[in-house]
């Protein structure tokens, strides 16, 4: 996601599930789209059925692979250098879309001169603090106009050596088929063989996808994984079209909704970012600092505002900056690493745990679970007992040792309550309860709820409490035990608070206190009193599959964002027959299948706005109004996409003398330890994924014995070669050891996987699932036993996909 | 009525295993303990708890791997070897829709049916002393709804309709048809990349085994005119079981 937003504006999927049906290549990279969204598996079939083809990219041949016309194998964290050999192939022989480039991206924008890119690293890095000054990244703007405005230089004829094309072009020459062979380990005649077919889609009205997943976002450079799937989509023109897109396949049903919310420790809802205590003391720093002088964020003191207005009601007011004092200021790094290092550190007393399972899906897990050891009480909500509400008893463990306090709050099953969940194609569906909660489990909003009332009256009573206000004076108010949902979602959409009626959509939202509004980008769920949009359920009998009356895709119901794209600057569409908006040249008006996202009507007058005015920025929320293939902003490691190897890598790396990501943060703990480059010790590359049989840290699917009966225990796939020359046959118990731990699991020896040819060294792989763990039915070992704490440059997410390991037969 | 049949597309399923779970859940049937033996497949085998699996084969021949999937279960045939073994009127019926129902209720244990299935798909339900194979969901199907097997595929690897229909349908795509002809015909058609069943784990040219043909067409109907359940159950044990007594030894150890 955080490669998105800097690339077009917005961090979420730019398509749908069900617009896959629309391309004519799909490009599956970091992802096993059958094994873990199987349902998708509907409309790739259908895009196949018309001619469409498949192309799988994989480490192993899994059960996407299967369906395939084409598929190669990918080394794990090599997935730059593979697309950089696209984008270097796509550029060398001009099959990029030439008037889509020139007109939606930055392609002929001037940088810097200052800019420069040396042997792996960028301008503007600092060794010592391992971080980037952007300065240099930036673009070169015009003198100010009579307006005070200033724009950034163009150079149309794209020969200036500072303008993105030529860039761009300078940086990618290295990715040469012979080169992306010898990183990935991919046969070249197959990198040829998919760089021909996916170039295709760059001709207008052709669209090719690339599905992504946890296979892109979980390295040390993940973010930039996703740019480099961005600058390829921009060149080909594939973005804002049907059948287009770079689409972030999330790994659980509502995994959109929780970053849409704000579950993330660097945003607030809406993506507005979290309030600093260094960068935004008070709501002005905020306001000034976090609002650019143009694109639609322009807007955003309104949905801001609006927020602190949601959260203390009449309480805020525009002499107290609207309560933005009661909010927490954020003062470090608060991922998932980070935290657990705190934790391991002692310096963190109490963690509460709502529907995740750390102990088993937390990396370097022997850190994470002794870090939990750490804890004065842990709060764990489950539908069962977890491992990490079981870490003090768990194997070879003394509980007597294990001081920290548990408190296991039974969690009712998803069809057990009412609520809302939004899919990855930012769709927000309605789901009703389907019968009641067992026993005395509770929804998690009716837990919250009560949880909350309690610590209110608590602080309430007590005189001598500390900085109460921000508790008492929360605008919460939802009745007792289940609370009041449609009130909740009222909140959402926001309302103008003079009469309590419901705002159409954000556009009314104003920054004065008017009008409050608890999510900006879901604005327009619930335009009146007592209609709730996520509850629509109206089928498509004829188009392309947008399903606009299906529920509510934010924002405004848009299901293809970027859709001014899928028309020329003169609004006739590339491909006629699916078309998304189209201009009536003969009615002056435009014509609509999605609504458009971009400035087409005048709010006021109703008057239609000619394409060429839209055509000029095409990416609102941009401040250039263009798809970036250079980011001036935005990323912390670097404006474009570079191949560095993963942390722990068996080969040293052959683009450049910097061997890894700069810019990520490298933890010194006793049990963060890291193999290094080509170590002997850890030959073998391990790579960790999910199966279709279960689900997550497998705590509700190890449960149920019909899906344990599919896949009873912890594996690990590897090639006949490898097994041979370790003496391992099929169904031999194996160890998986890396400088962290090891783990015990079951040998599956197979051809699926095979050994790389990199430069002239072979690698071999080795992977395995993370389903299980110690408590439950169908126990297995923790795989994060041996994975590593490094974490993306952008996200720190951790580097789950690749990482190094050796493997020993277990001897009976 | 028209004829029911499924169709499967090989090349569609992506071996999910929807269909092995909605298949269980629907009929309440309890899950098996297993281990992890080298293979995704599992269970490992048909037995009285598992009527549908899928069967995976991997094939690596000049560098490029490819990973085959198969749906089992009964194939509900026209010329039923089941059907024609069973000495026990309403145990094992020909239903007019082309689903062959094996009723429990009626089910004597002879198992005849186990003996002469070409496919070897029944199974000894231990517990009961019964035979045990896939009825086509007929408690669905008889009240307008597809198999539950068929209605939880993703991948529209499955379809469920009128046989002719899908013949038809079958016969304008690319690919091998099997089950159309074999057996008097299938009512669980598949539909195969190449013209080569075996690869599929289907046998070339089902058969029914000779002594059932002598049985069926000779010494079940004497036997039933006669009335004599004992004088059915003497020939049969002859002419049925006597030919195949190892493979009867070797299925009663598999399921003891």
């Amino acid at each position: 996601m955080a490669g998105l937003g800097p690339s077009f504006g917005r961090g979420a999927m730019t398509n749908h599930w069900i617009d896959y049906r629309n391309a004519d290549v799909i490009l599956v990279l970091g992802s096993n789209t059958c094994e873990n969204h199987p349902v998708s598996t509907t409309w790739i079939d259908e895009a196949m059925e018309k001619g469409g083809k498949l192309i799988v990219v994989d480490p192993r041949f899994t059960r996407t692979a299967s369906k395939a016309n084409i598929y190669a194998p990918l080394r794990p964290g090599t997935d730059i250098a593979f697309l950089g050999g696209l984008i270097n192939y796509v550029l060398q022989n001009k099959l990029y879309h030439e008037e889509y480039l020139m007109n939606y991206s930055n392609v002929s924008f001037l940088v810097k001169p200052e800019y420069s890119f040396k042997d792996g690293i960028f301008s503007g890095y600092d060794k010592e603090k391992r971080k980037y000054d952007m300065a240099t990244w930036g673009y070169q703007m015009s003198p100010p106009g009579p307006d005070g405005k200033t724009t950034p230089l163009q150079d149309k004829t794209l020969k200036d050596p500072n303008c993105v094309y030529q860039i761009l072009k300078k940086h990618y020459a290295r990715y040469t088929p012979d080169m992306v062979s010898k990183v990935c380990g991919m046969p070249k005649e197959s990198f040829l063989e998919i760089a021909k077919v996916y170039a295709t889609t760059g001709k207008p009205g052709k669209a090719g996808t690339v599905l992504y997943a946890m296979g892109i976002t979980q390295h040390s450079n993940g973010s930039q994984n996703v740019r480099a799937i961005s600058e390829l989509q921009i060149l080909l023109g594939n973005m804002g079209i049907a059948g287009g897109g770079v689409n972030a396949q999330r790994g659980e049903a509502n995994v959109q909704g929780s970053t849409d919310y704000a579950l993330l420790f660097h945003l607030v809802p809406g993506y507005m970012a979290s309030p600093d205590k260094v960068l935004h003391p008070i709501l002005s720093d905020y306001l000034t600092k976090e609002t650019p002088k143009s694109g639609y964020w322009v807007n955003k003191p309104k949905f801001f505002v609006s927020l602190l207005k949601a959260w203390w009601g009449e309480n805020a007011t525009k002499e107290n900056n609207f309560c933005y004092d009661y909010l927490p200021k954020k003062s470090a790094n608060y991922s998932w690493i980070a935290l657990f290092e705190a934790m391991y550190a002692g310096k963190i007393k109490g963690l509460s745990c709502w529907g995740e399972n750390p102990a088993v899906s937390g990396p370097n897990s022997n850190l994470e679970v002794k870090a939990l050891g750490n804890l004065d009480w842990l709060v764990v909500s489950d539908l069962f007992e977890t491992e990490t509400a079981s870490f003090w008893k768990r194997p070879g463990v003394n509980p007597a040792e294990i001081k920290t306090e548990v408190f296991l709050l039974p969690a009712c099953g998803s069809y057990e309550k009412e609520g809302s969940i939004t899919n990855s194609g930012r769709w927000a569906q309605w789901r009703w309860k389907a019968c009641p909660a067992v026993g005395e489990s509770k929804s998690d909003l009716e837990m919250m709820n009560e949880l909350f009332e309690e610590i209110r009256a608590l602080y309430k009573k007590d005189a001598k409490a500390v900085f109460p206000e921000p508790i008492v004076k929360l605008n919460w108010d939802y009745g007792k035990g289940e609370p009041n949902q449609d009130k909740i979602v009222k909140e959402i959409n926001g309302y103008t608070i003079a009469d309590g009626k419901p705002v159409a959509n954000f556009t009314k939202l104003a920054d004065d206190g008017s009008t409050m509004c608890g999510n900006w980008i879901y604005s327009g769920i619930y335009p009146e009193d007592g209609k709730n949009l996520l509850k629509r359920r109206i089928r498509e009998k004829e188009g392309i599959g947008l399903n606009s009356e299906w529920a509510f895709a934010w924002p405004v119901n848009r299901r293809i964002i970027y859709n001014r794209c899928s028309a020329n600057p003169a609004g006739q569409p590339y491909n006629k027959d699916k078309w998304l908006v189209r201009w009536n040249d003969t009615e002056k008006k435009w014509e609509t299948r999605d609504v458009p996202d971009f400035g087409w009507k005048d709010a006021k007058t109703g008057e239609m706005i000619p394409p060429e005015k839209s055509a000029a920025n095409p990416y609102i929320m941009q401040p250039e109004g263009k798809a970036r293939l250079f980011t001036p902003v935005g990323m912390a490691d670097g404006p474009m996409a570079e191949h560095y190897e993963p942390y722990e890598s068996p080969v040293k790396n052959l683009l450049s003398g910097t061997q890894n990501d700069p810019a990520v943060k490298i933890w010194a703990a006793d049990l963060d330890k890291l193999a290094p480059v080509a170590s002997p010790e850890y030959p073998i590359i391990a790579t960790t994924y999910r199966v279709v049989e279960h689900y997550q840290t497998g705590t509700l699917t190890r449960n149920l014995p019909w899906l344990a009966e599919l896949m009873p225990n912890l594996f690990v796939e590897m090639s006949v070669e490898l097994a041979q020359a370790k003496g391992i046959k099929n169904g031999d118990k194996v160890k998986v050891v890396s400088i962290r731990g090891e783990v015990e699991a079951i040998a599956c020896v197979t051809p699926r996987l095979k050994a790389y040819q990199l430069n002239g060294k072979t690698v071999e792989v080795v992977g395995l699932p993370w389903h299980w763990g110690w408590a439950t039915a169908a126990p297995g070992d923790v795989t994060n036993k041996i994975t590593p704490h490094i974490g993306d440059a952008n996200t720190m997410i951790p580097e789950y996909k690749a990482f190094l390991v050796d493997i020993k037969k277990e001897v009976a | 009525m028209a004829e029911k049949a499924c169709l499967v597309d090989v090349t569609k399923c992506i071996a999910c295993r929807g269909c092995q779970i909605a298949c269980k859940s629907w009929n309440q049937l309890p899950a098996e303990k297993t281990t992890f033996d080298g293979t995704y497949e599992n269970p490992p085998d048909l037995s009285a708890s598992t009527v549908t699996k899928i069967k995976f084969r991997e094939v690596a021949e000049g560098g490029k791997v490819k990973w085959l999937f198969r749906k089992v279960q009964c194939f509900h045939c026209t010329d039923a070897g089941c059907v024609k073994a069973c000495p026990v009127p309403g145990a094992l019926t020909k239903l007019e829709d082309g689903t062959v129902y094996l009723d429990q209720n009626k089910c004597t244990g002879c198992k005849y049916c186990i003996m002469n299935c070409p496919f070897e798909i029944p199974r000894w339900d231990a517990t009961k002393g019964k035979a045990f194979k896939c009825n086509f969901c007929y408690d669905r199907t008889s009240n307008g709804l597809p198999p539950a097997c068929q209605k939880i595929c993703v991948g529209g690897a499955i379809q469920y309709g009128d046989r002719d229909t899908l013949i038809a349908y079958a016969k304008t795509r690319p690919g091998f048809l099997y089950g159309e002809k074999e057996l008097g015909g299938l009512h669980w058609m598949y539909l195969l990349p190449v013209d080569d069943p075996e690869l599929y784990f289907l046998p070339k040219e089902p058969k029914l085994p000779k002594s059932l043909i002598v049985w069926k067409d000779i010494l079940k109907p004497i036997g039933l005119i006669l009335g004599g359940g004992s004088i059915l159950a003497w020939l049969g044990y002859h002419f049925l079981l006597m030919p195949q007594k190892e493979k009867l030894t070797k299925e009663a150890e598999k399921h003891s």
